[in-house]
């Protein structure tokens, strides 16, 4: 199950967290109170040039002097501070949750085209497989991941997302099968710019995990989404492709469909698979993929799982359930449903 | 006669009561088991391999063939097979030779391997319903796609792929070459793999110009011997296979008796009449693996860069490394060949005692070249014992791109896996060049049991990826989250990478 809701305003204008909590909600239908998690774009301009990482620590004893000391290892921390909660009811703060605003620097990664992205990609990498006790879940610039176990409206509460404003949100209401209970298995998933969240099960994760670990990813979430964000980050940032085309690598047409192509579209498409058969995703799902300058929905290449879209001037809902989008704009315009396999882009037009 | 006469290999039988004396036993048995005396059937069953020809043309069902009817003294270490042995070389003072694969008693790692499926978290796939893709691309694939988006919707795509084997499923036929077998069996494969959108290797022995009209669907082999090679047989094929070497004879070349060695065999293969082919055991201008660089870039120069090139190597303890090594030489695929393998001819010590299982092989070989990033650089081609489409399914979830089979397309055109290849006497018409065994088998009938048993195997094989919620082949390799082994030990677990039952 789980339900999925995303929207984008295409001229960047600010929403605060309000409105996609109770959108999120109206989805208790699809999760089962044991996850649920926001990723917001824009919400920290104070500090847009600089990344920030949200790390959730066991103890700010041991491992925050660890992840620390890497951080000033690689780079300088300018700001940090603990994320402020609000404990209730049903959630009790297990991990604390922090959050760095770090200026890598990139002097010491001169082999890379892109320094900084590198850096705190490995950092990510770093701590999450070596570091007990600590996880960074949330590593952009100008980008905040709020997540925990717990009902939608719960954790919204207990971080008060409306409290924070951005031009892009996703959330997830999640009823978990792999790691019940755990906050690090909340979506969305995030890596530098990208966030996932996502409704299904990857049959293929198997085959997308080690394509994405001989690039130098480590997949150590135990769930099937985090190699969505790293393909999204290798075939976006690292290959340069459009997110249409990234989506297209993780779930393309079917060869039928691909004969029935003009030349060069066939061509194309051809190119495609066989360079990325690897990353191609299989299994039921529906997934939206968040980045600084778009929202991408997409669901496998049959349909197993649904995936509902909205549009108003210039937002763009992408959601499990047409209710959800209803719930957070009762004046949507146009609600349509995408084919199998088909991404629904939506992008920042400023 | 020391020795003197040792026990019966095969008893065979006729029951009298049931026999017509029609005689077809005497016909049809090339190795004269058979005759017919004062109106009764006679047999010396010293003769018999156990082909099952005969009972296979029996009206009656009245001929009955018992192995090993005479008792050893049972000892463990000391076995029958061990003393028959040693008599054979006491009196002959020769290495042994055997036919098909490997004889030891290992265990069978795919038969410790299961496969998965979907139960309520995620729906499996019904593959009437639902589109179910197979089709594999075999040749070098671009680590990465470099497109250029221009204004508007513009795209331009600066990546040019190589050239690429398309099957319409992972299951191709092996090298066996004309000469090992007959033209008339490699004519049914041929026939198959042409209409099931598929391809065979040609083996060493040069490709006969019966085979023309199916030479786009023909591997054709280069292997030490250079048998049949000339720039006219490179590029006919629709890929080009170096042979360094074979799973069931690591380390040593090809064998084909000069009994095997008839007029037409001599033409392809460009040797003279009745001569023992024995290709070298190392290419003499492969000494390292620049060498082997060299003679890739020489065959694509030839046939203008438009086909791909495959370098089949045994399974040998270093596998791994020296398919990396290959990955790097321009290759386009890597055959590993295991040592299950089968073979018309080989020393029985390095059929049963040289070399790996193709499981561990594959596993290693994809691991490396995913460890180095160039994965894409090769396909890998398992063969060596693939018995079913669970086997397939198996390797291919280990890492293996496709398959390779051999005396699987063998036994559905009559092969008895008797292991008598070398003699020319298959009763069958497979693996003889005697024109009147030969003729036994007919071409046509025996193609469509050949593509039969490879569309038998690739519903099969549809069908478990259904299962596993995949519908694309692209999905099921390398993915060997569904896999688990059972009853494997630790150290294999790790070498395979998969995880033991209920973990």
């Amino acid at each position: 199950m789980c339900g999925i809701i995303g929207v984008i305003d295409k001229t960047r204008e600010k929403m605060d967290g309000s409105a996609i909590r109770e959108a999120l909600a109206i989805m208790d239908e699809r999760g089962n109170g044991e996850g649920a998690g926001y990723a917001v774009y824009g919400v920290y301009p104070d500090y847009a040039d600089l990344y920030a990482i949200h790390v959730f620590y066991d103890n700010i004893a041991e491992p925050k002097e660890k992840v620390e000391g890497l951080l000033e290892t690689w780079g300088m921390i300018e700001h940090d501070e603990e994320i402020p909660t609000h404990e209730s009811g049903r959630i009790k703060k297990v991990h604390i949750p922090w959050r760095y605003f770090f200026r890598p620097n990139r002097k010491l990664m001169p082999q890379s085209d892109t320094p900084e992205d590198d850096i705190v990609t490995n950092l990510v990498m770093t701590v999450n497989t070596t570091i007990n006790g600590a996880l960074i879940f949330s590593s952009g610039k100008n980008i905040g991941v709020f997540k925990a176990s717990g009902w939608p409206e719960e954790v919204a509460d207990f971080y008060r997302v409306e409290d924070y404003e951005g031009y892009l949100w996703i959330a997830h209401n999640r009823y978990p099968t792999n790691t019940a209970g755990w906050w690090g298995g909340a979506h969305p998933f995030n890596l530098l710019n990208w966030s996932v969240v996502h409704n299904g099960e990857i049959t293929s994760y198997g085959t997308n995990r080690r394509y994405i670990e001989s690039f130098g990813y480590l997949c150590k979430m135990f769930t099937d989404t985090e190699v969505v964000a790293y393909l999204m980050d290798l075939l976006a940032r690292k290959h340069k492709l459009s997110p249409e085309h990234a989506v297209r690598a993780l779930a393309p047409p079917f060869w039928e469909e691909i004969e029935r192509m003009e030349p060069s579209e066939q061509e194309l498409n051809t190119a495609m698979r066989l360079t990325y058969g690897q990353a191609m995703m299989n299994g039921p799902f529906a997934i939206a993929v968040a980045s600084h300058d778009s929202l991408v929905g997409f669901s496998d290449r049959i349909k197993l799982r649904p995936l509902v879209v909205g549009e108003h001037d210039q937002r763009l809902y992408i959601s499990s359930e047409e209710a959800a989008i209803r719930t957070m704009d009762p004046a949507v315009k146009k609600i349509s449903m995408p084919r199998a396999g088909q991404p629904i882009v939506g992008r920042v037009v400023a | 006669m020391i020795i003197g006469s040792r026990p019966l290999k095969f008893q065979v039988s006729v029951d009298h009561d049931q026999c017509m004396l029609c005689g077809r036993c005497v016909d049809n048995c090339s190795y004269n088991v058979f005759r017919m005396e004062d109106e009764k059937i006679k047999v010396n069953s010293r003769n018999c391999v156990a082909c099952h020809r005969c009972l296979s043309q029996c009206p009656r069902d009245a001929i009955m063939i018992t192995e090993r009817p005479c008792d050893y003294r049972n000892h463990p270490l000391w076995t029958d097979r061990i003393r028959e042995n040693i008599y054979k070389q006491a009196e002959s003072g020769k290495i042994l030779s055997g036919g098909m694969g490997n004889t030891g008693d290992y265990p069978i790692i795919f038969d410790r391997i299961v496969l998965d499926a979907c139960q309520v978290t995620n729906p499996s796939i019904d593959p009437l319903r639902e589109p179910m893709e197979l089709r594999t691309y075999i040749g070098k694939k671009p680590k990465q796609l470099d497109i250029t988006y221009g204004p508007g919707n513009d795209v331009q795509l600066n990546t040019k792929l190589g050239p690429n084997l398309k099957l319409e499923t992972p299951i191709m036929i092996g090298h066996m070459s004309y000469g090992a077998i007959s033209l008339n069996a490699q004519m049914a494969m041929a026939k198959a793999v042409s209409r099931i959108g598929s391809f065979m290797g040609t083996g060493e022995g040069g490709l006969h110009e019966g085979l023309y009209p199916y030479q786009n669907h023909m591997i054709v082999q280069i292997a030490s011997g250079r048998f049949g090679v000339d720039v006219d047989y490179l590029n006919r094929g629709a890929a080009i296979e170096i042979k360094i070497g074979q799973g069931a004879k690591p380390g040593i070349g090809g064998h084909l008796p000069g009994e095997k060695v008839c007029a037409d065999v001599s033409c392809t293969r460009m040797i003279p009449e009745g001569s023992d082919a024995i290709s070298p055991a190392p290419h003499h201008d492969i000494y390292s693996i620049e060498d082997l660089k060299q003679l890739v870039l020489s065959l694509k120069e030839a046939t203008e860069h438009k086909k791909p090139v495959f370098v089949k190597i045994a399974a040998v303890h270093n596998v791994a490394a020296i398919a990396a090594g290959i990955a790097r030489s321009g290759a386009d695929a890597v055959v590993i060949d295991g040592f299950k393998g089968g073979t018309g001819a080989a020393p029985a010590v390095f059929r049963d005692h040289v070399g790996i299982p193709i499981e561990a092989a594959v596993a290693a070989v994809d691991s490396k070249l995913r460890q180095q990033g160039i994965r894409n650089e090769v396909s890998i081609i398992a063969s060596g014992g693939i018995r079913h489409s669970a086997d397939v399914t198996k390797a291919i979830c280990l890492g293996a791109d496709a398959v390779y089979i051999g005396t699987a397309a063998l036994v559905a055109i009559g092969c008895r896996v008797c292991g008598t290849c070398y003699r020319n006497l298959c009763a069958w018409g497979i693996a003889t060049q005697q024109p009147n065994l030969v003729a036994r088998l007919n071409t046509d009938e025996a193609s469509v049991n050949v593509e039969n048993l490879i569309h038998a195997w690739t519903l099969e094989l549809a069908e478990l990826m259904g299962a596993a919620g995949i519908n694309s082949i692209e999905s099921l390799r390398g993915n060997r989250d569904r896999l688990r082994g059972y009853m494997l030990d630790e150290q294999m677990l790790n070498v395979l990478d998969i995880k033991p039952v209920g973990a």
